[in-house]
């Protein structure tokens, strides 16, 4: 048995709002025409920041933009070599995507695999003007040629270390801690 | 609607789809939970996943079938797997090859999945103890139809939000009927109140044993249901004389408009598995019309939507991706 061992809370619910009201404005400032950006969250964690970071544009600048959510369960590469079977979610774009600028935004960046999953699931969809990517986090170790244009904190991790990112409607507090995967 | 803090939790380990018999409870939400998911699928500009991406499905019928049959094909499709499509009157069955040749032949070209139908029950069984690809039973003979059921289910849960302590009455020649047989074991599992009604000569007495109500008067069991399943008189099977006249099944146990009308309650749902007898078990005024009044809904075509989304639930799960599946049936 393998455990998880707490190590270090790098966000509070605090910063964790402070960081997504920065990216809000970020975005504002790189995209001339707001009403051409739809948010769109990744399934589990990403909805919800995607939901308040809409939240805070529509406080800021009183545009209501575009809400979707992505499930990339079936586009992942690795569905045939993992062991737990993930839960298939629904897919909810309820929107035209063609010529929107799309902003995908999820909590943690490590491999880009998720992204590239992302950016096919999305395609299958339309064809967007442009597609740009928001996290929270940003924990390296990439192994696909992806960055994020917006990123909340830069937290260098080393290989047997994870990002947990908890919200509180799924986790019932906001926080980011440092976890080690201990085995024995 | 489902305990998703249960379903979390629960992963799906079967290798074969042999039937609703000896799927468990939360087994069977797991499908509908996850055919919910993938039903969005079929409304994309792009309407494919590539979740299946080379895995081998071959689509084995022994008898007639439309709906079933392009329902497989065209799930295992929009998940991005290749299928193979195997019909008797063009294949060496007709020189006299066994099944479990045939299987055993498919097999060794990789197929991944076999869907099977044949007219003997316990068809997909036997394959599924002969051959090492996971088998899905797409009907066999009298005995079992579990992809229809699992439709049925998911139809009911779509326009009822529940199934549990709802009364689902299921019409007409029960006997011959296997989706008869995979609805009772999957909606009294989901907590329905299950009653069949039929002629007496359709409808044996044994089926009691199942823990369900059985009545020959339909006035009485629309009074009462919620969900009404209406099954096609299935004149391939019948080789003796079980009812006088088709006109005279029609009068007890036709589903028209008139009889709706009088006697349904409102929120009615009819669900029919196809293909139907026009003005036999269900006349085209109800069958055409969708809404009767008061909310009463035939929801055929609906169900056969569902049915894409269904399928592709099973082939998902049964194909082992995203999963550990172990040898269990």
């Amino acid at each position: 048995m393998s455990k998880i061992i707490e190590k270090s809370k790098v966000l509070d619910a605090l910063q964790i709002h402070k960081t997504l009201r920065r990216i809000s404005h970020e975005i504002i400032e790189k995209n001339k025409s707001l009403p051409d950006i739809a948010i769109v969250g990744i399934r589990t964690r990403g909805v919800y920041l995607a939901q308040r970071i809409q939240a805070n544009i529509s406080e800021i600048e009183g545009v209501e933009l575009s809400l979707g959510a992505l499930d990339i369960t079936l586009y992942r590469d690795d569905l045939t070599s993992i062991a737990a079977q993930p839960q298939v979610k629904e897919t909810d774009l309820n929107f035209d995507l063609n010529d929107k600028i799309i902003i995908i935004v999820d909590d943690v960046l490590f491999t880009g695999r998720t992204i590239r999953c992302a950016l096919d699931e999305l395609i299958d969809f339309g064809r967007p003007r442009a597609i740009q990517l928001a996290v929270l986090v940003d924990r390296g170790h990439r192994e696909l040629p992806v960055r994020a244009d917006y990123v909340g904190k830069n937290i260098p991790t080393s290989m047997t270390e994870s990002i947990e990112v908890r919200v509180k409607e799924v986790d019932g507090c906001d926080e980011v801690v440092v976890v080690e995967v201990v085995d024995g | 609607m489902v305990d998703l803090n249960l379903i979390k939790e629960f992963t799906w380990s079967r290798k074969h789809l042999l039937g609703l018999e000896s799927l468990e409870k939360i087994e069977i939400e797991h499908v509908l939970e996850l055919a919910k998911s993938l039903k969005e699928i079929l409304n994309r500009p792009v309407k494919k996943v590539p979740a299946l991406r080379g895995k081998t499905i071959a689509l084995l019928f022994y008898e007639p079938s439309t709906r079933t049959r392009i329902s497989f094909e065209l799930a295992a499709k929009r998940l991005s797997a290749d299928t193979v499509n195997f019909s008797v009157s063009s294949s060496s069955v007709v020189k006299g090859e066994s099944l479990k040749d045939t299987g055993l032949n498919i097999e060794a070209m990789n197929v991944d999945i076999i869907v099977v139908r044949n007219s003997s029950a316990g068809t997909a069984h036997y394959l599924s103890k002969n051959v090492s690809a996971g088998i899905i039973n797409a009907g066999d003979g009298m005995h079992e139809h579990p992809t229809q059921a699992l439709l049925d289910l998911f139809t009911i849960l779509e326009y009822k939000k529940k199934i549990s302590n709802l009364t689902v009455a299921i019409v007409g020649d029960i006997a011959h009927s296997r989706v008869a047989r995979s609805n009772i074991y999957g909606l009294k599992k989901m907590g329905a109140r299950v009653i069949l009604c039929g002629p007496p000569t359709m409808l044996l007495p044994e089926f009691k044993n199942l823990g369900i109500e059985i009545s020959y008067d339909l006035n009485r069991v629309l009074e009462c249901a919620d969900v009404l399943n209406v099954l096609r008189i299935q004149k391939e099977r019948i080789n003796e004389s079980l009812f006088p006249s088709m006109a005279e099944y029609r009068e007890f146990f036709g589903v028209t408009r008139d009889r709706l009308l009088k006697y349904a309650r409102p929120g009615l749902l009819i669900l029919h598995p196809g293909p139907v007898n026009r003005g036999v078990e269900l006349s085209p005024d109800v069958l055409d019309k969708g809404l009767i009044k008061k909310n009463i809904y035939s929801v055929v075509l609906n169900q056969v939507t569902n049915g894409l989304a269904v399928r592709m639930a099973i082939l998902y799960l049964i194909s082992g991706v995203g999963g550990k599946v172990e040898a269990v049936d």
